[in-house]
């Protein structure tokens, strides 16, 4: 296994390397923007069967927003949608033959530092600045130094989660390819015939189920860290 | 030499560092268990009890992921092999 290759690299800062990742990334950013305007196209008061498809996909997200993080974050609908969406392509992409971007941790990251950033701004308004300040120090003033790491910790742990399960899936993957491809060797056939279907079973559970489920969770985990940061 | 001996010390280490998969295994099968003991008394709160499992169960799955990322580190980007 190895890193995303590099495309090609913008000669600013010192050469700025724009990897197979970005690039993908891009993709995903077009294939969702033609996905949304393909579904509401032309809107109609009764409507037609692609925007009855847009209206459930929005339905499901709002009822999601609205059970995990209560009434007055419903401004947050779109975003999570959008956090969905990309990383449930950017995992799925995988199943097209491409490196799937999650697998890169400069974007799982990227994700979970936004959600750090919306954490901090939420507590802000919510407690204000004298409120925000005192929340480190509580119980206990001694505890400020463990409240500090635990709220750094977040950002980390969802990003090296999404990671790590993009990552590893596709470790396990290209370990059992390489073991098909010298058994069908040890077998003497022309061509690894064993690399033939036997990976997509496995390919179900690391593409398909895990891709969805890390999605769903990094999701969650932004709307339960959002919501409980405001009260 | 010095390599050689980094390197076969750095993959005993990924194998030790993956040991760290027992302990969400054994966290997320008790989640689970007890999340199918909590559909069988009660069935109708099933999507509730789900969402909450898997929400508890990527929760637990933090320090195997640590794990993982180590081995990973020191089988595809090792730092040591660097400080000779």
């Amino acid at each position: 296994m190895e890193g995303p290759k590099i495309i090609f690299t913008i000669p600013i800062f010192g050469g700025l390397p724009i990897t197979e990742t970005v690039v993908l990334s891009w993709f995903i950013i077009a294939l969702v923007f033609v996905l949304c305007r393909v579904l509401t196209y032309r809107m109609k008061k009764i409507p037609s069967r692609r925007q009855a498809v847009a209206e459930k996909l929005v339905e499901l997200v709002e009822k999601l927003v609205r059970n995990t993080m209560g009434e007055k974050f419903m401004r947050f609908s779109p975003f999570i949608a959008s956090l969905f969406a990309f990383s449930l392509f950017g995992s799925l992409i995988s199943l097209l033959g491409l490196r799937p971007v999650t697998a890169d941790l400069n974007t799982t990251m990227s994700w979970a530092l936004l959600t750090f950033i919306l954490i901090q701004v939420e507590r802000l308004k919510a407690k204000k600045l004298k409120g925000y300040l005192k929340s480190f120090v509580e119980p206990v003033p001694f505890m400020l130094p463990l409240n500090i790491i635990s709220e750094l910790s977040t950002p980390v742990s969802m990003g090296f989660r999404h990671f790590g399960n993009i990552a590893g899936g596709m470790v396990i993957t290209s370990l059992l390819y390489g073991a098909l491809a010298s058994l069908s060797s040890m077998l003497f056939l022309p061509v690894p015939l064993l690399q033939v279907g036997i990976p997509a079973i496995l390919s179900i559970y690391f593409d398909l189920f895990t891709g969805f489920l890390q999605a769903f969770i990094f999701c969650m985990l932004t709307m339960v860290f959002v919501s409980s940061a405001a009260d | 030499m010095e390599r050689a001996i980094i390197l076969a010390a750095s993959a005993i280490g990924a194998g030790l560092a993956m040991i760290a998969g027992v302990g969400p295994g054994i966290g997320q099968g008790y989640a689970a268990g007890k999340a199918a003991e909590a559909v069988g008394r009660q069935p109708e709160a099933s999507s509730d009890i789900t969402r909450t499992m898997l929400l508890g169960c990527a929760v637990a799955e933090s320090t195997g992921i640590y794990g993982l990322v180590v081995a990973l580190l020191l089988l595809f980007a090792n730092p040591l092999v660097g400080k000779l």
